[in-house]
């Protein structure tokens, strides 16, 4: 198969989470966006990655999941943490650091 | 070492230069020491020893005294340079300033008139600042002086004497604000002190000049090079010099700070500024005289620079009613008489009555201070007259004092400056005589003036004071000082070219390659008889004026008036005019800076603090604390990228 394809559903996938990111309010359907973008960008390591033939990308992809775990690890504990002082999950409510 | 030989080679008398640490000379460094130590030692136990630092400061001085005599016993019995080596001072690249000691005969004729008339007034400041509440301190700071006064003479470079030349300075600045609850004295202390930063400068100039040309400060390199010197270089040092010698020796135009000087206590005035501070630029003037003789022309400025400070200080203090201010233009004028002496050539001679005038000047002041005693402080001489029953020891020593200024035989001003006239007239500065004549015969009037005023005639003060007769450590050195203003002149030098004449050549320059002719046909014979008519006249005029009739009136019956005499009193509007041309503009100066300042420096820094709030004021919108504006940017940041990489692509 053409490697396009593979970047095409890659660039649906990205271009989807960044508009998620970009409307919504909700800090989990926020996060769940980013983590769409991340692995649009994955999978256009992996594909990349086997039309090279080379290991590369796909270790890169590793390295990627790797950092999304923890990122997910420290981004859920802010949202529990903003939901326990603030009492919602709306990102545009903090508003602490506005000029 | 190699004999020195001075300047023009022909000088029959060279010295050698001997380097010893042994003998009286090589105890010589104790001389400054010692007063310095006293000094400190006053200083810190100022409170505890209270009226007994004087013994201290005496005893500091007295040595210092006894030690400078036996260094002149040791140069009177085998003449030479001395060179007494000691550690270093400062030794950064070619530049290598030592502590060392330079003595000859010059030297020591210095140090037995800075240390002995020193001592004295050491000895009668006990009983002038008797009951001063900063008595000790007051010791403290004259011991302060003597040694700066010795660093100054014993210095072998010019590094050296331009420490104890600005050591001097803040000693004279110390004294003169001594009592400085007044403010005048204040003032007085801060004008001095400025004035001789002036000259200082002009002297520095001068050590950078003299260290770029011969590579040394040491006097020794200093007087051996000298022949080798250009002309302008000559011309340019010499009058750098005379900048910072005119500023030190009160000469035109620095000469202002002296008669101010006069706030400080009258020991001070004695000792600084009359008998020995004053006269550092005349050392240092005759100590280069090599490099002098380099340069007729700036030779002849300075002669006529004596002379009309000469000329001009008699004019002031014939009209001075303030006995300290009419002593204090004298000095000024005998200074120009000391400086007409170095322009002419006169070297000698100009030492000879840096010497005398040490004796009567010194006499006179205390003299002066001795009647401001008994006259509870008084100094106006209106105020006074009568005092020569009240006051028998003060009055005939200060005639012996007032007929050696006045230049009457055999009184020792009378041979000095004597002297000075008619080498100046035998070297051909014919202008410089007359001038100077005419200053000597103002000079016989105003301290015939001085001395009718206070002593002679009735009292004209009120029945309030009852002067008396000063104590005796006061009137000792009053009649010390007066046996040798009388004879000074006579024992050292009763004919031009005597023994203290012969005594000194070695250390001065030779003029006789300066190919000086003599001004007109007069001779010895006939000059001699001219000054002796010079002081009569000033002496018979001013006692026309001031005895001859009826003073009872006070300042009212002053008889000399009219115009000129309206100026004399004025002091010429000297002072004002250096308040318009430099206080004031040096005043508009420094608000033109000031506005700069805080205009255009400040400007910038404020500027830019302000330039940063406005951008910040309307950039901080950006953070408008929504994160899905973040993430906005960072989309606009991205695709900025990207696309400047698909531009690059494309290419």
């Amino acid at each position: 198969m053409a490697i396009g394809y593979y970047f095409a559903v890659s660039a649906l996938l990205f271009s989807i989470g960044l508009v998620g990111v970009m409307v919504r309010r909700n800090a989990i359907v926020l996060f769940m966006c980013i983590e769409l973008m991340l692995n649009a960008v994955n999978l256009t390591l992996a594909a990349a990655a086997r039309m090279w033939g080379g290991p590369d990308g796909q270790v890169f992809v590793f390295f990627v999941i790797v950092v999304a775990a923890a990122e997910v690890v420290v981004g859920l504990a802010l949202i529990v943490n903003l939901y326990f002082r603030r009492g919602t999950i709306d990102v545009d409510v903090p508003q602490l650091l506005r000029y | 070492m190699a004999p020195i030989v001075l300047a023009v080679e022909g000088a029959n008398v060279v010295n050698d230069v001997v380097e010893t640490s042994t003998g009286a000379v090589g105890a010589a460094w104790l001389i400054p020491v010692i007063p310095l130590l006293g000094f400190v030692l006053v200083l810190s136990l100022n409170r505890r020893l209270g009226h007994q630092a004087s013994l201290v400061a005496i005893a500091a001085s007295g040595i210092s005294f006894l030690l400078s005599l036996a260094v002149a016993a040791q140069v009177l019995a085998d003449p030479a340079t001395y060179l007494r080596p000691l550690p270093t001072w400062i030794a950064v690249g070619g530049l290598e300033v030592g502590f060392d000691l330079f003595i000859d005969q010059l030297t020591v004729v210095m140090l037995l008139v800075v240390t002995g008339v020193g001592f004295l007034i050491h000895l009668y400041s006990v009983g002038y600042m008797h009951g001063d509440e900063r008595y000790a301190r007051f010791f403290a700071y004259l011991n302060l002086f003597l040694a700066s006064m010795l660093i100054l003479v014993l210095g072998s470079n010019l590094l050296t004497l331009f420490l104890g030349w600005e050591l001097v300075g803040l000693s004279s600045y110390l004294l003169i604000g001594f009592w400085f609850e007044k403010m005048e004295n204040a003032v007085a202390a801060k004008k001095a002190f400025i004035t001789n930063r002036v000259g200082d400068v002009s002297f520095m100039i001068a050590m950078f000049l003299a260290f770029a040309t011969f590579e040394s400060l040491d006097f020794l390199v200093l007087i051996e090079a000298a022949p080798d010197l250009g002309a302008t270089t000559a011309f340019v040092l010499v009058l750098l010099l005379l900048g910072g010698a005119a500023a030190k020796s009160a000469q035109i135009p620095l000469y202002v700070w002296l008669p101010d000087a006069m706030a400080g206590p009258t020991p001070v005035s004695a000792l600084i500024h009359a008998a020995t501070m004053v006269t550092a630029g005349v050392y240092l003037t005759v100590r280069l005289s090599p490099i002098l003789v380099q340069s007729v022309g700036a030779m002849t400025i300075i002669a006529w620079i004596g002379a009309f400070t000469a000329l001009l200080a008699a004019l002031i203090a014939v009209r001075q009613d303030d006995i300290k201010k009419i002593l204090a233009y004298s000095t000024v004028s005998q200074l120009g008489f000391m400086f007409i002496a170095v322009g002419t050539g006169a070297f000698r001679e100009g030492i000879f009555h840096l010497v005398t005038h040490a004796f009567f000047k010194g006499l006179l002041f205390l003299a002066a201070g001795s009647v401001m005693h008994a006259m509870n402080n008084q100094t106006d001489a209106w105020k006074m007259g009568g005092l020569r029953k009240a006051m028998p020891i003060t009055f005939w020593t200060s005639g012996i004092g007032w007929l050696a200024i006045s230049g009457i035989p055999p009184f020792a001003g009378f041979f000095s400056k004597d002297q000075i006239l008619t080498e100046a007239y035998l070297h051909g500065y014919g202008g410089v005589y007359v001038v100077g004549l005419i200053a000597a015969i103002l000079t016989a009037f105003y301290m015939s003036r001085w001395f009718f005023l206070i002593f002679l005639g009735e009292p004209r003060f009120g029945d309030e004071v009852h002067p008396h007769e000063s104590p005796r450590s006061m009137t000792t050195p009053l009649i010390v000082l007066g046996v040798l203003s009388a004879i000074g002149g006579l024992a050292l030098n009763p004919v031009h070219r005597g023994p203290l004449f012969n005594f000194l050549e070695p250390s001065v320059a030779s003029v006789a390659e300066l190919g000086y002719e003599p001004a007109g046909p007069l001779t010895e014979a006939v000059l001699i008889p001219i000054a002796i008519v010079a002081a009569l006249l000033g002496i018979g005029l001013a006692y026309l004026a001031y005895v001859r009739r009826d003073l009872s009136l006070g300042r009212m019956s002053e008889p000399i008036k009219g115009p000129v005499a309206e100026l004399a009193e004025r002091k010429f509007f000297v002072d004002e005019l250096y308040e318009a041309i430099f206080v004031r503009a040096g005043g508009g100066l420094a608000t033109a800076v000031t506005w700069f300042d805080s205009r255009v420096i400040d400007g910038v820094v404020n500027g830019s603090g302000a330039g940063s709030m406005a951008t910040a004021r309307v950039a901080r919108r950006l953070q408008n604390g929504l994160v899905r504006g973040y993430v906005a940017w960072l989309l606009v940041g991205a695709l900025a990228i990207v696309g400047v990489l698909l531009v690059q692509v494309v290419r």
